[in-house]
């Protein structure tokens, strides 16, 4: 995907079905109705290959994910992906065998990274089948948009 | 390491969560347990009440990998219940998004998962940066698959296009003109990844295997055959029952399959290519013939070639189905459900994959059952891995590991699929 660079690229990552998992999914509708005309705002799925055609072309990027480090459910992480690797072991394992964490390391070795790549990662509770955020996600799901509104 | 364990806990470069373990006592191999610890995922039961049509959306979301494998066996076996058959471009277009997910499925295996084993890498990642042209071209080929799989599914991933009697919505030709063109490239692409992994490294591993896998007459398989075997089993799909039969491990949350009377046996690309290897395409059997292959493969490591020509093959057989397509005059066929029982087997990626529903009056399936390729192979994996260990003992741990990790890789385990199913333990006394 090709869009000027003066429009950021966000993309919102995760799982419906399961859980705290559908976090950067629920951001993304969010930031979809709120930046129209400012913004190229995609849902996705996380497979790694996928991802990094999703961003091809794209100079500023902020990918919005569900993360599990162990701290608070709902805490908020901000990374500088284009500055450093992701805590690998952090981002859910894809079962398309690479993940966004993987993605990133990969568009780097293949000097494909955007230029700016930002990644909010909100730390899930509950990652088991079934639709729902938990209450401390779902209360961050807006600080993340706020954070994300002022980043793009 | 003459006594002692391996363990790995959390194979990496599988599909799911799985683990080795082996025990070692004495300078011999004592236990071998491919442990699949993903969790149960029911989806036999979930099946049970459901509508025959809602079978292939339902099943495709066992596996990201390779969902048109279940909505293809999850198809035939309605149609098969139901006394329908599929033929003509609507069966040539069933193959053609089977190319895709195969193109899909072995590229990523190839160059992401098991590449790295062979050129002493961590990971794709790292390898990257040392052989980048290799990398870019692997995504390239993948996103060929992915474009086939796009086109004629709905979507890259869980596609929604297929059903019960054909599809949703037929594809447009200048669409497919469009893939035509990707597709060429691809193949060029597919033959110099053939090329390629003939280069690498292979150690001196022969076994003596039972291949299991459709054959056809005219074709190689994708969609439809009898299932037969190098040492002389040949059934329809609805005898599989009666020759499989699967066990229960206590260490594995995957069923054992094996042949009755006969023990493990071995599906996927190294079957399906040593029972057919005649009904490749003129190109990828000569791309296989100089690549050192013979018209048979027991070589588990060199599974990586076998791959590398069925990728070559699936773009020549979806050149040539877009080639000789015409635009069917519906996109699928009626449907008029019964009660019966009725069974689908198909070629997935990973090898056969069997799909057995009983239907009653309403059209509402009130049995299940789903063999998928993993779990068939399980019982072979530590089968090899009973051979192969020996051979290396001499090995520091460390690299006796990553040894039996590439050799699990060989078989590219789904272990989504197999759970009802990796980490590596090897243990010494």
């Amino acid at each position: 995907m090709s869009q000027p660079h003066s429009f950021p690229l966000i993309i919102g990552i995760g799982n419906e079905y399961r859980g705290d998992d559908a976090a950067g999914l629920i951001v993304a509708r969010r930031l979809k109705e709120l930046l129209a005309d400012s913004a190229i705002v995609i849902e996705h799925n996380g497979d790694g290959a996928a991802l990094m055609e999703a961003w091809r072309g794209a100079e500023t990027v902020i990918i919005i994910d569900a993360m599990m480090s162990g701290v608070a459910p709902g805490t908020i992480h901000r990374f500088d992906a284009s500055a450093q690797p992701l805590p690998k072991s952090s981002f859910r394992c894809s079962t398309h065998a690479f993940s966004v964490a993987g993605a990133i390391e990969l568009a780097r070795a293949l000097c494909e990274l955007p230029r700016s790549l930002i990644v909010y990662g909100i730390e899930g509770k509950n990652f088991a089948a079934g639709i729902g955020l938990s209450s401390d996600v779902e209360r961050a799901v807006g600080e993340a948009v706020r954070l994300a509104l002022k980043e793009a | 390491m003459k006594t002692g364990t391996i363990k790995v806990d959390y194979l990496a470069r599988v599909e799911g969560e799985g683990a080795l373990y082996i025990k070692v006592k004495g300078g011999k191999v004592d236990d071998v347990r491919l442990r699949i610890f993903e969790p149960p995922r029911f989806f036999e039961a979930f099946l049970r009440g459901r509508h025959y049509s809602e079978a292939p959306d339902i099943t495709s979301r066992i596996c990201g990998i390779c969902p048109v494998a279940y909505q293809m066996s999850a198809v035939h076996a309605m149609e098969d219940a139901f006394g329908v058959e599929v033929d003509g471009q609507l069966r040539a277009l069933r193959r053609l998004v089977y190319c895709g997910e195969w193109i899909e499925s072995h590229s990523l295996h190839i160059f992401m998962l098991h590449a790295p084993d062979f050129l002493g890498y961590e990971d794709a990642f790292e390898m990257a940066k040392d052989h980048r042209a290799v990398v870019e071209r692997g995504l390239r080929l993948k996103k060929a698959g992915n474009e086939i799989m796009a086109l004629l599914g709905g979507r890259e991933i869980h596609p929604i296009n297929v059903r019960v009697g054909g599809f949703y919505k037929l594809p447009a030709s200048r669409e497919l003109l469009g893939l035509a063109e990707a597709l060429k490239r691809a193949r060029d692409e597919a033959l110099e990844t053939v090329r390629w992994t003939a280069t690498l490294d292979f150690p001196d591993f022969e076994q003596d295997y039972e291949f299991v896998a459709l054959s056809h007459p005219d074709e190689y398989p994708f969609n439809e055959g009898r299932i037969t075997s190098n040492k002389g089993l040949d059934i329809a799909p609805s005898e599989f029952d009666e020759h499989v039969i699967e066990e229960q491990a206590p260490y594995s949350n995957a069923l054992h399959a094996m042949l009755k009377g006969r023990g493990a046996y071995l599906a996927g690309p190294m079957a399906r290519y040593s029972l057919n290897f005649d009904k490749l395409s003129a190109l990828a059997q000569q791309a296989a013939r100089e690549a050192g292959l013979s018209s048979e493969c027991r070589n588990p490591f060199r599974s990586v070639i076998v791959r590398s020509v069925e990728v070559l093959y699936a773009c020549d057989e979806a050149l040539r189905i877009i080639d000789e397509y015409e635009a069917p005059d519906r996109a699928a066929v009626e449907i008029v459900p019964r009660a019966g029982v009725g069974y689908g087997c198909t070629e997935a990626p990973r090898g056969l994959l069997y799909h057995r529903y009983r239907i009653d009056e309403q059209g509402l399936i009130t049995d299940a059952k789903i063999v998928p390729p993993t779990s068939q192979n399980q019982k072979r994996i530590e089968a090899d891995l009973r051979q192969f260990v020996p051979h290396y003992l001499d090995l520091p741990k460390e690299q006796l590991t990553r040894r039996c990790e590439q050799a699990v890789r060989n078989y590219d385990p789904c272990i989504s699929c197999a759970t009802h199913f990796l980490r590596l333990e090897i243990e010494r006394e």
